[in-house]
């Protein structure tokens, strides 16, 4: 690593105001970043510690969306009952995150800012069209996740919270890595109102919705729904994990999966 | 830029100064002289740098020590009573839960606080508790039984 300096605000606003210096970057749970630093990927002059800000931690319920303050860990999210009565289909994504250690450090605003192609939260934020809300605006899912590690966010903008909609009914289901637990493939499903949301992460360069899916899925909420649908391997990503034939194999067989949870059945293959 | 921070490593107060890119693992085996606490891959994958801070496991070569300050650490040091072992080393050992031993502090640092969320977790449950520890000698089977074993144990003491 080389060397940094280091400053631990205690409010947004201070942190805000270290975070305008265009050298300064943000240190949350450090899961991803201090690896990064280690491998000399990123050489920030200054870090600005998030770790004591407690304005960015906590979990609530307004009316019907569930907010995440950014500096909530994901064994938090995962332990928390309000979100598992809320909305279990988030408290199971955070729980299935990495691993124990990884998950007593690392935060769901990390998670959000990184968009790093293979994380599972991309995947909620999207197929629950969230909100997250940044020191300076509110930015709604679908205009967040711009490309591979790729936001909407701006140089020093700092998220502060990500509010979920309630959903009627959701799941996630995907392909973990087996090594490192992130996703090969992850599909969301949500069932909100009328409408029904998909969203697919580790198979593109970010989260994207899979509409085809969506279509066919409002049209018939069933699990034979969703694999009756081709998805095109165009596109996709391809690594030593997977082809991306096989990314796009997945895609309708993991949207079943999460369809057949939703409807409390047990999907077949 | 060195920064003064004040930790409390197993029950005792101790004050160091440190560049802010020294890892906590660091501090605990280089400035603390506390080796229980390995440095098997340093990429956050095997979970032998295991050690609790403010009674949460977390993989201390992935924590700067700057940002632990005011905190309380616990090592595998921190665990025995004296010439007692705590009823997971004991299990351990009597289950043959090591080989060479490398992973050994992580694994028991990681169960024990396994043990604390969930007394009596199942099989599956220490399989997923323990994803993030990895050992490259005993096939695991020792080590589940010596959870197990160290759960029952630590329930009854
Ligand atoms: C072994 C291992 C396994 C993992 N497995 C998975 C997995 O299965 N699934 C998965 O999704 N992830 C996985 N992760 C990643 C993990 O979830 C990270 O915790 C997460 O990606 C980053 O969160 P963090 O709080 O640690 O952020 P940090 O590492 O502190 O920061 C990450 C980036 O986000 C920026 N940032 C942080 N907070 C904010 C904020 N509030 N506003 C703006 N920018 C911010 C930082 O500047 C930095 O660029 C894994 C990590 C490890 C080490
Ligand atoms: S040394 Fe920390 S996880 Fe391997
Ligand atoms: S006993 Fe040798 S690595 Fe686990």
């Amino acid at each position: 690593m080389y060397p940094f300096a280091y400053h631990r605000p205690s409010s947004i606003e201070e942190a805000v105001a270290l975070l305008a210096d265009p050298e300064a970057k943000a240190l949350a749970g450090g899961q991803t970043l201090i690896p990064v630093l280690k491998q000399r990927l990123a050489m920030p002059e200054a870090l600005v510690d998030l770790g004591r800000i407690e304005s960015l931690k906590g979990i609530r319920r307004e009316g019907d969306a569930v907010i995440i303050g950014a500096g909530t860990t994901h064994a938090d999210v995962a332990a928390s009952p309000l979100v598992r009565e809320a909305l279990p289909a988030l408290a199971d994504l955070a729980g299935l995150i990495g691993d124990p250690q990884v998950r007593n450090r690392g935060t769901l605003g990390g998670s959000v800012a990184n968009a790093d192609p293979s994380a599972d939260y991309p995947a909620a934020v999207l197929g629950l069209g969230a909100t997250v809300h940044t020191d300076r605006r509110a930015i709604s899912a679908d205009d967040y996740f711009l490309g591979l590690f790729t936001t909407a966010l701006e140089g020093g903008e700092l998220v502060t919270a990500v509010s979920f909609a309630v959903a009627e009914v959701a799941a996630y289901r995907s392909v973990r890595n087996p090594a490192s637990g992130y996703a090969v493939a992850g599909v969301f499903v949500a069932r909100v109102g009328q409408g029904v949301r998909v969203a697919v992460t580790g198979a593109g360069p970010s989260a994207f919705r899979a509409t085809a899916l969506e279509q066919a899925l409002a049209d018939s909420f069933t699990p034979e729904a969703a694999r009756a649908v081709s998805w095109p391997e165009e596109g996709l990503n391809e690594d030593l994990h997977a082809s991306p034939a096989y990314r796009a194999a997945l895609i309708p067989v993991l949207a079943a999966r999460a369809v057949a949870a939703c409807c409390g059945t047990v999907a077949s293959g | 830029m060195s920064i003064p921070i004040r930790l409390t490593v197993n029950g005792r107060a101790v004050e160091v100064t440190v560049e802010p890119r020294i890892l906590l693992v660091e501090v605990l085996r280089e400035q603390l002289g506390l080796t229980g606490t390995h440095v098997g891959c340093d990429t956050s994958q095997c979970g032998a740098c295991v050690v609790w801070l403010d009674g949460r496991s977390v993989k201390s070569c992935a924590v700067l020590a700057v940002q632990c300050d005011g905190s309380a650490v616990t090592t595998i040091e921190g665990l025995a009573d004296g010439e007692v072992l705590h009823p997971m080393q004991a299990a351990f050992r009597e289950h043959h839960g090591l080989q060479c031993g490398f992973c050994t502090p992580g694994m028991v640092m990681s169960a024990v606080d396994l043990v604390h969320r969930n007394p009596r977790p199942t099989e599956a449950a220490i399989a997923t508790g323990l994803y993030g520890n990895i050992c490259r000698c005993t096939g695991y089977r020792g080590i589940v039984n010596a959870v197990r074993a160290g759960a029952e144990a630590m329930e009854q003491s």
